[in-house]
């Protein structure tokens, strides 16, 4: 049985090695940095940026894996989390198989190895702990049990996640292709799935269904997975970004919800909705149900297409609230002043914003970097409009946020871009009777030759310039007054002969070379 | 002969000192004398030219500064080390490279004044140089230039010490230009604002917030509104706040202002016209101390805004000019206001006897009062002033039509500390003037358009009037010679005059005048018989002028203006349209280095080349009035040159004004001809006929609207068997006219004729026809 499962996988994989998927080059233009975290690191250290690529594909088919009821309709309550636990072991050798068979680097797969050990060592202890928990429940305080209960659970649930993670990591790092087979791969065993789903997520419901199938709190315990899986992955909205401050002031006492921490890997993947028959990742669940109408007309039912946990909502649930794997983080549930949040957006959003490189780098102002993409495209929307400019180097989108700045803080001023002012208010004996982009090109010109030192021979060369400007506006520039005054004056000083030029039978002052001439006679 | 005796003695017993004498005087004696030496700078500049010991003395002592032109600015400075202001109003052309000098001369440290309101040319480089280099500067006077930009206003922010500020009209200047100011000038006790339409609420919240030790504040006609008036009202030294023209500040704003301004002495918000009496009472309620409001061209003045005023316990003047008055606001302003010493109604309307006659009684106390163009007062009105505000020091009512000549008199028995009196185009009469001589302190004498008033009226008033400094004679064509020979006896410290279009003033008045050394406005517009020698006499007796308008003088020829351009050397505005002078004229002009401003339209004998020269010659040119024809003719690289050298030019496009003049003076309508070229030739007459429109109105107790005047011209009249100037009117009108209706008609319309056209009454042939209306 076992052989021949390696068999098909084997096949599979080897065939999907061989083409590329498109599912992933379709995706690649969207996510620039994946290709680069895969492509610079073979390295498999747990901090290690190549973990991430892994994380993705884990995390790919973990969310893929959670989605899988949905499609089978299957019910979880009946299964039993022991048996559950041997097949997901199973399974996850034969995708250790998988992995091995494929390896390039033997000590990254110890390491990888002796990691799964201990934590397949831990997943049992905590499955001995539910088990021998189940009668002691009856015996607590329903508010103890609930906490004890919820505090295992999210072990549970991140020891499972850590596994998965770290058995993907296992396989083999192809450079393009990497989400595609093994998401194909999975695929074709629909039995994995399940018991993955089962065992990754739902595990504590039916641990939880099971063991208070009499109690008083059943309503609010039971949780099908039906329900719970989508609600792990909520549209992948920009908008919602701003969710994962908005709690803070939620003032939940501890233990009236849920904590759920997904590792970093599982955040950082780029798809959480997986095709069960293609593989190809979504990032919307709804996105997913409309692909899958091409895979046959069973998905065509309004039954497939409907939103998934519709039929539930009536049902009270318990609230959940997620954590940060970052240790140390306030949204990490070990910190003193733990502040949840909200949604799986949420987490990804914080965790890429708080403790992930910011890549995403503005095109247009070369300086903002982001992490969350949407944040980058919000950014750019803005970028270079940031106009109100404090001398302190702060940039404003907004005048009375900046004065807003400038009297609070004492010394700081309004900056003015230096090139709003030059050679505009240079010459004003134009600027007052006319107008237009010509003249303003004059007066910055004027302007410039303003600033350097005057001698009679740059007067020179200026007047044959401006000549070529081929503007007469420019033509008597403040930088020859000085020359023509003297003349002007010297006109003054013996009257007949100064100006008898002037009085030339006819007037063609209109030509400049005559005026010109008659200056310079002076 | 005594000072050949001191000489001598100091050749005997000291060679040396008789070198020169007056180096014995010690300093403090020659600044004592310097400081009695009065504003006229050719004094000083002969006092310096003493010898070295004055020259430098002089030079060390004198603290302010108006230079002509800027070229010399590096030279004068180093001359004059201890300047302290420098007024550069003078020079039109204010560049970079002036400022530079400025700021790197020796007195630039020690200068606290600049006043560049009416320079142009310099930019933010010059400014923050000035600003870094004279670090004790604390006023800077940068109105009207509206070409500074924000980096230019950033880069005053440079001079820390700046306590007063003027930008108005600096159109160009942001929010981010006056935040700089706001943020670099923390010490500024002044800042004008006018018309910086580029400057809001942002930027006057700054200021407000940063220049803590404000007391005046101007911020007329910004486009700002109510986010700014907290922090302006929360400013604790400010006495003086205006915000005239504010459109954006209205009741609902001004409601909510809770805290006011205790400081606050002086609030001007006119032409706020979306404040109403509820916004009044809201603002005036925080600002108890206030002394002077001013409300001009606002909302009505009704009984509720004037019991606004009811609180302001200090309230000593009230401005409501333009606004429309109730009876009963009227009233409540004279019984809610404690003690009024100043009340303009200028142009209200709606001002009637009863309530103002209750106003003045209430306010005792009144000094000074302005009624111009309340038409319904009457002399029931000017009895009840001059009974009640003995202690008038003004009072202006121009166009109070309907005071009768007798109530005039009024004036002179009771009011005998007015110091200010304008009775523009009223009916006071030689009588009136006799008995408002005896208004000894008049400094202020406004006589335009009463055309009651001869010459031995004015005679009276320069009997006894020693003191008059102004006097206006505008169109009061009564007044001949006799007249302003006994105001130029009797008032000496006469500044300034001006008998346009009193026909009949002559030569002999220019020369009696010629005496008032102190003279420095002249306007003696169409006078046809004043000549160059009565002229050559004012310019060798009032070396002070400088203003001076002969316009329509068509005897003023080209001698005059050589002996202006020899002897008033002061001369700064001149207006020669109509006259007779020529190129030569012109250009000897060209010696009077102050002179700005020429206005030359229609000069006959001027010539393209000679217009061209006198432009050129004239360095200080800041504004000249030409013909439009000239505009083509004259070389654009010159036009351009003169516009670079900081003159603007206004081109007028009025034809030639010639009827009115050659009746004036006497030549017949049939040499018209070789004026006449081609519709040049125009009635002027005609708008003054029509603008007295009102006169007719007035007459058939209808309003303006409905009378119109048509006038035809070049129709040839004889009359009486010859061609004098005739005038042949028929007057149409809808009911009304009957026979005391028509006497009044003819008897008015021979008058304007007479004033305005000069056609003798006997004249006129008047024909009145009465319509039925439709």
């Amino acid at each position: 049985m076992e052989d021949l499962k390696m068999d098909d996988e084997e096949a599979l994989c080897a065939e999907t090695w061989l083409r590329p998927s498109s599912g992933n080059s379709v995706r690649q233009p969207n996510q620039p940095s994946f290709t680069n975290f895969t492509l610079s690191n073979d390295q498999p250290e747990w901090e290690d940026p190549s973990l991430l690529d892994y994380g993705v594909r884990i995390g790919t088919s973990f969310s893929k894996y959670s989605f899988a009821p949905d499609q089978d309709g299957q019910s979880l309550q009946s299964n039993n989390s022991n048996s559950k636990r041997g097949e997901v072991n199973q399974q996850i050798n034969e995708v250790l198989k998988i992995g091995k068979a494929q390896d390039w680097d033997p000590w990254a797969m110890l390491n990888n190895l002796s990691f799964l050990e201990q934590k397949i060592h831990q997943l049992q202890d905590l499955v001995h702990l539910i088990v021998s928990r189940k009668d002691q429940i009856l015996q607590q305080s329903d508010e103890l049990a609930m906490q004890q209960q919820q505090l295992i659970t999210a072990d549970l649930t991140s020891i499972i996640v850590q596994l998965i993670s770290t058995a993907g990591s296992l396989l083999p790092s192809v450079k393009h292709n990497i989400t595609g087979p093994t998401a194909m791969a999975i695929g074709k065993h629909r039995h994995i799935s399940e018991i993955l789903c089962n065992s990754g997520l739902g595990l504590d419901a039916t641990n939880i269904s099971e063991s208070h199938g009499m109690g008083p709190n059943v309503a609010n315990q039971v949780e099908p997975t039906g329900d719970t899986a989508p609600s792990h992955h909520p549209l992948d909205e920009p908008e919602l970004k701003e969710e994962d401050d908005a709690d803070e002031g939620e003032n939940l006492p501890p233990g009236s919800y849920e904590i759920l921490q997904l590792e970093k890997e599982e955040i950082l993947a780029p798809h959480t909705h997986f095709c069960t028959i293609c593989g190809k990742g979504f990032k919307r669940d709804a996105n997913l149900r409309m692909h899958m109408r091409g895979h046959g007309d069973e998905y065509k039912t309004p039954e497939a297409l409907a939103k998934p946990n519709k039929g539930n909502s009536s049902e009270a649930m318990l609230l959940k609230r997620y954590s940060c794997p970052f240790a140390g983080c306030k949204r990490n549930k070990d910190h003193k002043k733990f502040q949840p949040l909200k949604t799986i957006l949420c987490v990804k959003n914080h965790y890429k914003r708080t403790h992930c490189d910011k890549s995403y780098i503005c095109s247009r102002c070369n300086t903002k970097k982001f992490s969350v993409i949407a944040d980058l495209k919000t950014h750019e929307k803005h970028c270079g409009k940031d106009k109100w400019l404090c001398s302190c180097g702060t940039t404003f989108s907004r005048k009375d946020k900046l004065f807003g700045h400038i009297t609070l803080f004492q010394g700081h001023t309004p900056a003015i871009p230096l090139e709003e002012g030059r050679g505009v208010e240079g010459l004003l004996e134009q600027g007052e009777t006319t107008g237009g982009e010509k003249n303003r090109i004059d007066q910055s010109i004027n302007f410039s030759f303003n600033t350097e030192s005057h001698n009679g021979s740059r007067v020179q060369n200026i007047m044959d310039m401006k000549g070529s400007i081929d503007d007469p506006s420019s033509y008597l520039s403040p930088i020859n007054y000085d020359s023509f005054n003297e003349f002007s004056r010297a006109a003054f000083d013996d009257p007949d002969g100064g100006f008898s030029f002037l009085i030339p039978g006819s007037c063609n002052y209109g030509q400049k070379n005559g005026g010109q001439s008659c200056y310079s006679d002076l | 002969m005594k000072k050949q005796k001191t000489a001598d003695f100091g050749q005997e017993h000291s060679p040396e000192l008789h070198h020169n004498l007056f180096e014995t005087l010690s300093e403090e004696i020659i600044f004592t004398i310097l400081d009695f030496l009065g504003d006229n700078p050719l004094d000083k500049k002969s006092f310096s030219l003493v010898c070295k010991c004055f020259y430098s003395i002089e030079a060390s002592h004198r603290r302010a500064l108006r230079p002509l032109r800027t070229e010399h600015l590096p030279k004068i400075l180093s001359r004059y080390p201890n300047t302290v202001r420098l007024d550069l109003t003078l020079c039109p052309r204010v560049t970079d490279t002036s400022l530079a000098a400025i700021s790197s001369s020796s007195c630039g440290p020690s200068l606290r004044s600049i006043d560049l309101s009416r320079s142009r040319f310099f930019t933010a480089g010059g400014l923050s140089r000035l600003a870094s280099e004279c670090v004790n500067l604390t006023e800077i006077d940068l109105s009207n230039a509206t070409g500074l930009r924000d980096p230019g206003a950033a880069s005053l922010a440079g001079a820390r010490n700046l306590e007063r500020l003027w930008l108005g009209r600096c159109k160009l200047i942001t929010d981010m230009g006056i935040g700089c100011i706001a943020v670099g000038c923390r010490r500024l006790k002044l800042l004008s604002l006018k018309w910086c339409l580029g400057v809001g609420d942002l930027g006057v919240g700054l200021v407000a917030v940063k220049c803590c030790e404000l007391r005046t504040l101007d911020l007329s006609y910004l486009p700002i509104s109510n986010k700014c008036l907290p922090s302006i009202l929360k400013l604790p030294y400010l006495e003086d706040l205006v915000l005239e023209g504010c459109f954006g500040i209205d009741d609902d704003s001004l409601s909510t202002l809770k805290h006011g301004c205790k400081s606050l002495k002086a609030l001007d918000i006119s032409s706020c016209q979306n404040i109403s009496h509820l916004g009044l009472s809201s603002i005036v309620s925080s600002i108890e101390g206030l002394q002077q409001l001013t409300l001009a061209h606002g909302s009505p003045v009704t009984a509720p805004l004037a019991a606004s005023l009811k609180k302001l316990v200090m309230l000593h003047s009230i401005k409501l000019d333009g606004c429309s008055v109730t009876c009963s606001g009227l009233k409540a302003i004279g019984s809610y206001c404690v003690s009024l010493g100043e009340l303009s109604l200028s142009k209200c309307s709606g001002v009637t006897d009863e309530a103002f006659s209750f106003l003045v009684t209430r306010q005792k106390q009144l000094k000074k009062l302005d009624i111009t163009c309340c038409r319904q007062i009457t002399d029931i009105s000017l009895a009840h002033i001059t009974s009640s505000c003995t202690g008038l020091t003004s009072l202006k009512m121009e166009s109070c039509s309907q005071v009768l000549k007798e109530a005039f008199v009024l004036i002179g028995q009771r009011c005998h500390f007015l110091e200010e009196l304008d009775l523009t185009d009223n009916e006071v009469d030689d009588e009136g003037l006799k008995s408002i001589g005896r208004c000894s302190r008049l400094t202020v004498l406004k006589l335009g358009i009463c055309l009651n008033i001869t010459n031995e009226g004015l005679s009276h008033i320069g009997r006894s009037c020693s003191k008059l400094v102004e006097l206006d004679l505008y169109r009061s064509s009564g007044i001949a010679e006799s007249g302003i020979v006994a105001i130029a006896q009797g008032c000496p410290s006469l500044e300034m005059i001006n008998t346009s279009y009193c026909y009949g003033i002559t030569d002999n008045a220019l020369v009696s005048l010629s005496k008032c050394t102190k003279l420095h406005t002249l306007e003696c517009r169409a006078c046809p018989h004043i000549t160059s020698l009565g002229l050559a006499m004012i310019t060798i007796g009032c070396k002070q002028l400088t203003k001076l308008d002969l316009k329509k003088c068509n005897k003023i020829d080209d001698a005059g203006m050589i002996s202006l351009a020899h002897f008033s050397q002061n001369l700064r505005h001149i207006n020669l349209s109509y006259t007779s002078v020529t190129d030569l004229g012109l250009l000897s002009l060209a010696s009077i280095s102050c002179l700005q401003s020429m206005t030359i339209l229609h000069l006959k004998g001027l010539t393209l080349s000679g217009l061209a020269a006198a432009l050129l010659a004239c360095g200080g040119l800041a504004k000249v009035k030409l013909h439009a024809s000239f505009k083509s003719c004259l070389p654009q690289t010159l036009l351009e040159h003169l516009q670079a050298r900081g003159c603007v030019f206004h081109w007028r496009n009025k034809p030639f004004q010639i009827i009115e003049m050659l009746r004036r003076i006497g030549i017949q309508p049939q040499s018209l001809s070789s004026f006449n070229s081609a519709g040049q030739l125009a009635i002027s007459a005609y708008s003054k006929v029509v603008d007295r429109a009102s006169t007719v109105a007035k007459i058939f107790g209808k309003p303006e609207a409905y009378v119109m005047i048509e006038l035809k011209r070049s129709v040839p009249i004889a009359f009486g068997g010859t061609r004098q100037p005739a005038v042949y009117g028929e007057l149409a009108s809808a009911g009304g006219l009957r026979g005391d209706v028509n006497k009044k008609l003819s008897v008015a319309v021979a008058a304007i004729l007479e004033i305005k056209l000069s056609v003798h009454k006997s004249r006129l042939f008047l024909k009145f026809y009465d319509t039925k209306a439709s």
